[in-house]
């Protein structure tokens, strides 16, 4: 909390990866929400002991995160941030589920503890997924690509304002931070008995702000829709893009990829 | 084009907290004219622009933009002719580049994009900030906010330019540039401000508002020059009517 200031940077981080120029960031959003889509709707459908067979799916944040040329640590904080989440509900797993399922170097494996890593594991990938899009596309194109998709007006428009309303949020508590850190210079955080009127503070100023914000868009003829003037056009290259990771899904999904390798390397042995 | 006059019939507004801004303001701004609206802190400059673009709807009384009354059926057809630039550019500034935050206006009037890009360059151009046009808003410092949130408006080609405190926060080569660029402006112009010569310089009616009433509404160098009244509005005779300070001689006019 020592740095708000420092947090509205990284709050932007995604919005300026996003405007890289990069091959994938050079697809149509469509193709790539779609993409999207499609691998968290595969990686949420395995089993709840399905480890192993979750892993060829670690290759496609990977890959996009490396051809879209974005930073890892800073992706991987954001991912991180939701675990604590994951952790609290997944932790009793390995509590009440206590066959053992798998042994492992001759360790006993219970049932619990595979769950619980295929849970977390699901969650990092499904998060991972969801903000490598946000950095290659950009949440004005991915709400472009939502309205090709015919997903209502009103639903977009509130992802939208919501996205930009949090860094309005953010802004106006650095401001009152930084001004009462400012008056109160040798106090470690806030003195608890200033927490309510400076929450309440907060809430109206970032209300009226977000009213603000809202009054000059629509005197500068907002009318619900949000017009980014990005009318791409779906080209092959957004197709084969599409039909190519969906087919590795599938691929992924029906075959034991790792068990498949594994017996070619061990025949390969004998 | 059209003759534009902004009529203010007895207007008041007060604020939903029981404070009242506006008294009872009566004017009529005829077509061409460039006013510039001065008062004290709270006199209630920003409370009439708002009032104006119809953010806020008067208690009282009525205004009326070409005949037409601003109500809220006839909000869309009187902002697209005139352009509000808010007295803090961040509440305006939301995009994540400059350049789309000025294109954002024309977007919403579904100009084709090349038309778009056009107006957004000589949008920025004109104030002077071509080479922002990729960066972010909220990275820029307080001068080159305003400057953008300035193209933002003008990149609407609007027919009557509402500006609230344009000059603040611009070092000197941008203030001159933006007073250059509201002559050269010759549309309606109403430029609420504290910057008394620019007042002087680009403006040529001054209409003075002290708590929530005008005070006087006359030439800026009459009005300006008036020492009793600026006293009793809060204000102060501009530098450039003051006489020298080094030799006391009067200034030349
Ligand atoms: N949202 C609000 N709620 C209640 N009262 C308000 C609000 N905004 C302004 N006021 C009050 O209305 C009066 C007029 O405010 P206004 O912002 O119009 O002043 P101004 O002439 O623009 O001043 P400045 O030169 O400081 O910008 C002030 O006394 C102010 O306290
Ligand atoms: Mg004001």
């Amino acid at each position: 909390m020592s740095n708000i200031t420092d947090s509205i940077y990284k709050m932007r981080f995604l919005d300026e990866t996003a405007d890289k120029r990069t091959p994938v960031h050079d697809l149509h959003p469509l193709s790539k929400l779609l993409v999207t889509i499609a691998y968290v709707t595969v990686v949420v459908s395995y089993g709840k002991y399905d480890v192993s067979k979750l892993l060829p799916l670690v290759f496609y944040p990977v890959v996009i995160l490396f051809s879209a040329e974005i930073p890892l640590l800073p992706l991987l904080k954001r991912t991180l941030a939701v675990m604590p989440l994951v952790i609290g509900i997944g932790v009793f797993n390995p509590v009440f589920d206590r066959e053992t399922i798998a042994v492992i170097f001759g360790l006993p494996i219970s049932g619990g503890w595979i769950s619980f890593i295929s849970l977390l594991l699901k969650c990092v990938l499904t998060v991972l997924s969801a903000l490598l899009l946000v950095a290659t596309t950009g949440m004005e194109r991915i709400s472009f690509a939502l309205r090709m998709l015919f997903v209502p007006r009103i639903f977009v428009m509130q992802l939208m304002l919501t996205y930009r309303f949090i860094s309005v949020l953010l802004e106006e508590a650095a401001n009152i931070w930084n001004s009462y850190t400012l008056r109160a210079p040798r106090q470690k955080g806030i003195s608890h008995q200033v927490w309510g009127p400076l929450l309440g503070q907060m809430l109206m100023r970032t209300y009226d702000r977000a009213q603000r914000v809202y009054q000059a868009m629509v005197l500068r003829g907002f009318n619900g829709e949000y017009n980014t003037g990005s009318a791409k056009q779906l080209l092959l290259k957004d197709f084969l893009y599409l039909a190519s990771w969906v087919a590795f899904f599938a691929a992924a999904r029906h075959y034991n990829i790792p068990l498949f390798i594994g017996s070619i390397l061990t025949g390969v042995g004998k | 084009m059209s003759h534009h006059i902004i009529d203010f019939n007895e207007l008041y507004y007060t604020y939903p907290d029981g404070k009242p801004a506006v008294n009872g303001v009566s004017c009529r701004i005829r077509h061409g004219e460039s006013v510039g609206i001065v008062g004290a802190n709270g006199a209630g400059k920003s409370t009439l622009l708002m009032l104006l673009v119809g953010i806020l709807l008067p208690t009282k009384g009525e205004i009326r933009v070409s005949e037409i009354p601003v109500t809220k059926k006839t909000l869309p057809v009187i902002r697209q002719r005139i352009g509000l630039a808010f007295q803090n550019p961040d509440d305006q500034l939301f995009m994540t580049t400059v350049y789309d935050d000025v294109a954002f206006g024309p977007r919403n009037y579904r100009l084709t994009e090349p038309e778009v890009e056009k107006r957004v360059m000589r949008a920025l151009e004109t104030v002077g900030i071509e080479h922002l046009k990729d960066r972010a808003p909220y990275k820029l410092s307080g001068g080159e906010k305003r400057a953008a949130a300035i193209a933002a408006v003008l990149s609407m080609d609007p027919d009557i330019l509402v500006i609230d405190e344009p000059t603040a926060a611009l070092d000197p080569k941008s203030r001159r540039r933006l007073l250059n660029l509201l002559k050269g402006f010759t549309h309606t112009k109403l430029i609420a401000t504290h910057d008394l010569d620019l007042v002087l310089e680009i403006c040529d009616r001054t209409i003075v508002i002290k708590e929530g009433r005008i005070a006087s509404d006359n030439s800026p160098l009459k009005t300006l020059a008036d020492a009793a009244l600026m006293e009793q509005c809060g204000l102060e005779i501009p530098l450039t009517l003051q006489n020298c300070p080094v030799c006391g001689s009067p200034p030349r006019r």
